[in-house]
């Protein structure tokens, strides 16, 4: 220490500080810095085995280079964050064209997902598929995300996102069984109807608020049956048909003579 | 009379009059039905079962009952929904069956156990005998003479007085309390002015041109929102949305270019109708809707009307970008916000 105390005043003492200072920065940063790639980087093998995937199952509507064709849009740029939300809720392949695409059982496991994903998101950069870190709603403000929510999303999906009618028979989805995952994939994407809702708009912190915000509303219900918490028309149906039929029953048992 | 002396019709046709000797000249009151006795007037089991039930029900309102107080006091609400939902529901279930039980015990009783005889009380004239209604009339007549209204004339002006004023004190706080502001020219205008940025609702983030991607849709409140004096008031006028569409989608009227800034445009959140935020937009058809009444508006074509009860298109907010980048309003909106109201101009 004694050496290092006497060079202290050295010329080139600035010099050596600030180099040192720079690389252990630099070092932390690649060390802890959030990584916001998909936890395994696809491999060459991954990208050939989505596009075998494509070719059998997409190309027909997509077009043979993912270009698009008159019955599908080009996914040029999609990203993988788009082709994981459409495939594993089972939206894509789509089963029946109609006023909109509908979640049903995903046709492809969680490995060809990522296949296809991987051989999406190398025609072109779009956004990636979230860590587990980034859609972990433990580490989420809820009381944030309520804010958000209300102000993003309620209008179509309902105040604690059982979700609601749009126009000419599409819908804004109920977002109970939704996973944290395919939440984010839908704010950054936008499928279908919604809008795109990126990170300049709601930062990666605030989706994940978000996200919290909803995962609380599941285990919160505030009644044994919230009739799918739509509000006063399903509760209002149900004031009418069953409490006011058991008042004219009533009425009627005391009005009938005894047999 | 010439009119109906000109007219051809005759009226004697309207009405065709039967003259059937089938029909009586009045109906004869048929009395009571015939008495049917009940199973519980016939056979004694049948009434000690009807007894049976009526302590049944009677049982079932004391059990109620005890599972109220017993509820009472285990299940308290402890802060959270649940404990609060378990509580309500308990204490409405024992409620309902210990009202519900004497309910139906007492009618059940009064039906099955009580006799049935059926029994007529004749209806009485509505009208007073005449002796009893000049009798009133003497004694309204004997009080009018006896407070001397029409001699004293400084009472008749002060019970006058009094009874006109009274409705005040119902009808001043009424109009009172509908609003302190009469101002109607703040319906006019927002706090949006030349040079104010579009931040974020609610983190009051600024917000670039860059930010927004095709089909982003961003709720926007101006900046300096929290710093006026009643931001809740400013911000029910100035909520905007912002979208960006492919400029090739969007069709801009000739005198409103320049609004806009490379497919970004920027609507009053305000529903034309009764003023109810309109949000729900639909990427793909450029449709904005209103969760309210359904009113429906085209963004890609100046928000126009396309379906639903609103009469104008949603009012546009001209922006454009500062040295900065950041958006900008170019002026306040050139039309009130929302639904109409007495001295909206246009």
């Amino acid at each position: 220490m004694k050496a290092l105390a006497a060079r202290r005043h050295h010329r080139n003492a600035p010099v050596v500080v600030t180099l040192l200072a720079l690389l252990t920065t630099g070092g932390l940063y690649a060390a802890l810095a959030p990584s916001t790639a998909h936890a395994a980087e696809p491999t060459a093998n991954d990208i050939a085995a989505g596009g075998k995937l494509f070719q059998a199952n997409c190309s027909t509507c997509h077009g043979p280079a993912a270009g698009g064709t008159a019955s599908g849009p080009s996914l040029v740029g999609v990203g993988a964050a788009a082709v994981d939300f459409q495939v594993s809720t089972g939206r894509m392949p789509m089963a029946a064209s109609g006023p909109q695409v509908i979640a049903k059982p995903p046709t492809f496991d969680a490995k060809q997902t990522a296949e296809l994903a991987a051989y999406v998101a190398s025609l072109g950069a779009g956004p990636a598929v979230p860590t587990a870190e980034q859609v972990d709603p433990s580490k989420g403000d809820q009381a944030t995300g309520m804010a958000l929510f209300r102000t993003n999303c309620a209008m179509c999906h309902n105040a604690v996102g059982a979700g609601g009618a749009l126009s000419q028979g599409k819908f804004a989805p109920p977002l109970a069984n939704a996973t944290p995952t395919v939440i984010y994939e839908a704010m950054l994407t936008g499928p279908q109807s919604m809008p795109v809702f990126n990170n300049d708009n709601i930062t990666p912190q605030e989706k994940r608020d978000v996200i919290a915000y909803l995962v609380a509303q599941r285990s919160n219900a505030t009644s044994v049956n919230d009739l799918g918490a739509f509000g006063p028309v399903s509760e209002g149906l149900w004031a009418w048909v069953l409490g006011i039929g058991t008042l004219i029953g009533c009425a009627v048992w005391i009005g009938a003579k005894s047999s | 009379m010439s009119a109906h002396d000109s007219s051809t019709h005759d009226g004697s046709k309207d009405v065709v009059v039967h003259t059937s000797d089938t029909l009586p000249e009045r109906f004869s009151n048929p009395g009571h039905p015939e008495h049917h006795l009940r199973r519980s007037d016939q056979d004694p089991r049948a009434n000690k079962r009807a007894e049976l039930q009526v302590v049944v029900l009677f049982l079932i309102s004391v059990i109620g009952t005890i599972g109220f107080l017993v509820a009472y006091f285990t299940v308290t609400p402890a802060g959270t929904p649940s404990s609060i939902r378990n509580s309500n529901l308990l204490l409405g279930l024992g409620l309902f069956f210990g009202l519900m039980g004497i309910g139906l015990a007492a009618v059940h009783w009064a039906k099955s156990l009580m006799n049935d005889h059926e029994k007529s009380e004749e209806r009485h004239e509505l009208r007073s005998p005449e002796p009893v209604r000049a009798q009133a009339v003497e004694v309204i007549q004997e009080g009018v003479a006896d407070s001397a209204i029409g001699r004293r004339g400084i009472l008749k002006g002060a019970m006058v007085s009094a009874l006109a004023l009274f409705p005040l004190s119902i009808a001043v706080p009424l109009i009172g309390n509908i609003g302190g502001n009469w101002n109607v020219s703040t319906l006019k205008h927002t706090m949006w002015k030349k040079g104010t940025r579009l931040t974020i609702d609610p983190t009051g983030r600024p917000v670039k041109a860059s930010d927004l991607t095709i089909g982003s849709v961003f709720h926007i409140i101006p900046d300096g929102l929290d710093k006026t004096a009643d931001p809740m008031e400013e911000k029910a006028k100035a909520i905007v949305l912002l979208i960006r569409l492919d400029p090739r989608d969007l069709k801009i009227a000739p005198d409103r270019e320049g609004w806009s800034y490379d497919g970004i445009i920027a609507y009053s959140k305000i529903c034309t109708h009764v003023g109810c935020p309109v949000a729900l937009y639909e990427q793909q058809t450029h449709h904005l809707l209103c969760p309210c009444h359904q009113s429906t508006f085209d963004v890609a074509d100046g928000a126009k009307v396309v379906f639903g009860p609103a009469k104008r298109p949603l009012p546009q907010l001209p922006i454009t970008v500062d040295s900065e980048g950041y958006l900008v309003a170019q002026s306040d909106f050139h039309e009130p916000v929302g639904p109409s109201f007495w001295e909206r101009l246009k």
